[in-house]
């Protein structure tokens, strides 16, 4: 696709003229990384504070006395225990129990939820969602036009913040949000990420997005913020062990098989994807998705197969080398008997045989 | 503007050559470095390892991909660069200084004289642009 038929965030301008290596990132002209390099991008998320702009990720309320009721059919965790100003990580799934995609699940009350969708798939979800809505009394809204969204993410995300709004910060938990003004602007202010730190998700009027940009640029200048790229995006959120769709989750992958189960609330009452999912389970999971770290010198990288001995039994599902930790490691799927802690496994990069082993995940957690 | 030694010679394939007698030195020039972003891992080929002209010798890898890398001028391997087993992001800092990556003992010494000067590579570069 030419850079022209790509689509742009409101902060498109800004990216290019600050330093932006730009890319098509599922149909969208986004930066992978600026002038630092995704190794300083990602540090300072890290140790300090990392800026990302994530408003190409799409954006659907759902209002109406039903709104529960449908997302909880849509969806595999359970909506009716969130509160209001809660969100949650959950999945919508296929009729065969694979995922059509992940989200973020927002409870503005009863009758009023805003759920956040990946980039790429905003248009597949849309597509999937709107014509299960007859039979509940529900309206659908795709409201992706409506919205910048600003990641605000690092040990010193909330200090800085803080510094833009009256909304007290620290009253907002993990996986809560607020309405409230940032730099004077209305906005919501979700305390989420995708990077494994504390942090914050700023969802604003598109017209305002270089405002608060550069605003929360200037806010954290002196705490060493970075304005971060998808690279740095990726390799955060890979050291977190979060997964990525189209890699770690797919139409063909059970969310049980990508350590998903935790959002997986088969006992909720019925859902697409329901039963297929408690088959699986009964049955007992034939492949899991494991952490590894690289033994041999060398990096993994997506789709490289997995071995043990001369037998392929896998694949990697995301691999590339962790700034932070210092290692390369990397995701994949492989039959639950290879699953376990200390397994030994080889990869084959372009050609070579590489050692791995299995290690627990998350590779990187936070002190809290 | 991509720093450009002017005593070197250049491939197409963004590979600097530096000449003494019939030892080539080889590296990456500082385009390629900044194409390729940060350099987490460099590949590199052993001493007596021979290459054709244009044979992938071994490959470079940034944090977000990896890039094979090509013998401008033939040969057999003398001397590879250890030092970025442990500093592989000198690639990035120093591209034409400590980044170098081989030396080779050329089959035909003149072979370099056939690749890019300093002012061929940088309008070759501005035309690809």
């Amino acid at each position: 696709m030419s850079v022209e038929n790509l689509k742009r965030t409101p902060l498109n301008d800004v990216h290019r003229s600050s330093g932006g290596k730009m890319v098509d990132f599922g149909g969208w002209d986004m930066p992978v990384q600026y002038e630092a390099g995704v190794i300083a991008e990602h540090l300072a998320t890290r140790e300090r504070a990392g800026l990302f702009d994530v408003s190409h990720m799409g954006e659907i309320w759902v209002d109406g006395p039903d709104a529960i009721a449908f997302v909880n059919h849509l969806t595999t965790n359970d909506v009716s225990n969130l509160d209001d100003g809660q969100a949650h990580y959950s999945a919508l799934t296929n009729e065969n129990g694979g995922v059509v995609d992940d989200l973020l699940v927002h409870r503005f009350s009863e009758d009023k939820l805003l759920l956040v969708v990946n980039a790429a798939t905003t248009e597949k979800d849309w597509a999937w969602i709107e014509p299960k809505a007859s039979g509940f009394d529900v309206k659908l809204r795709q409201a992706s036009d409506d919205y910048c969204q600003i990641a605000i993410q690092g040990p010193k995300a909330a200090s800085i913040l803080q510094t833009m709004t009256d909304t007290e910060l620290s009253s907002i938990k993990y996986y809560h949000f607020t309405t409230g003004k940032v730099d004077g602007v209305d906005s919501i202010i979700a305390r989420t990420g995708y990077t494994g730190e504390d942090g914050f998700e700023v969802y604003a009027e598109p017209s305002k997005a270089v405002q608060l940009w550069n605003k929360m640029l200037d806010a954290g200048a002196s705490d060493g913020i970075l304005p971060c790229g998808l690279a740095a995006r990726n390799t955060l959120r890979l050291e977190a062990a979060m997964s990525l769709y189209g890699h770690e989750l797919s139409d063909t992958i059970s969310p049980l098989e990508a350590n998903l189960g935790w959002i997986c609330k088969l006992g909720k009452g019925d859902f697409i994807g329901r039963d297929p999912m408690q088959k699986l389970k009964d049955e007992g999971l034939k492949r899991r998705l494991v952490g590894f770290e690289m033994v041999d010198k060398g990096i993994a990288r997506d789709g490289f197969e997995v071995y043990i001995g001369d037998e392929r039994v896998g694949e990697v599902t995301s691999g590339s080398p962790a700034p932070f930790l210092k290692k390369n490691i990397g995701l994949a799927l492989v039959p639950v008997e290879f699953a376990k802690t200390g397994q030994e496994i080889t990869i084959d990069v372009r050609g070579k045989k590489l050692a791995a082993v299995v290690v627990p995940t998350p590779f990187y957690k936070r002190q809290k | 503007m991509a720093n450009i030694p002017e005593n070197l010679r250049y491939s197409k394939d963004h590979e600097w050559v530096s000449v003494d007698g019939d030892i080539a030195t080889i590296g990456v020039t500082d385009y390629a470095q900044h194409s390729l972003g940060d350099v987490v891992y460099v590949d590199l080929p052993r001493v007596g390892d021979s290459f054709a002209t244009h044979e992938a010798f071994g490959s470079v890898e940034s944090v977000k991909a990896v890039s094979e890398i090509f013998t401008p001028v033939a040969g057999e391997v003398t001397e590879v660069n250890d030092g970025l087993n442990d500093a592989p992001e000198s690639v990035n800092t120093d591209p034409y200084g400590a980044g170098w990556m081989l030396k080779v003992k050329m089959t035909n010494p003149n072979e370099a004289d056939g690749m890019m000067s300093a002012v061929e590579y940088e309008e070759y570069l501005n035309a690809s642009e």
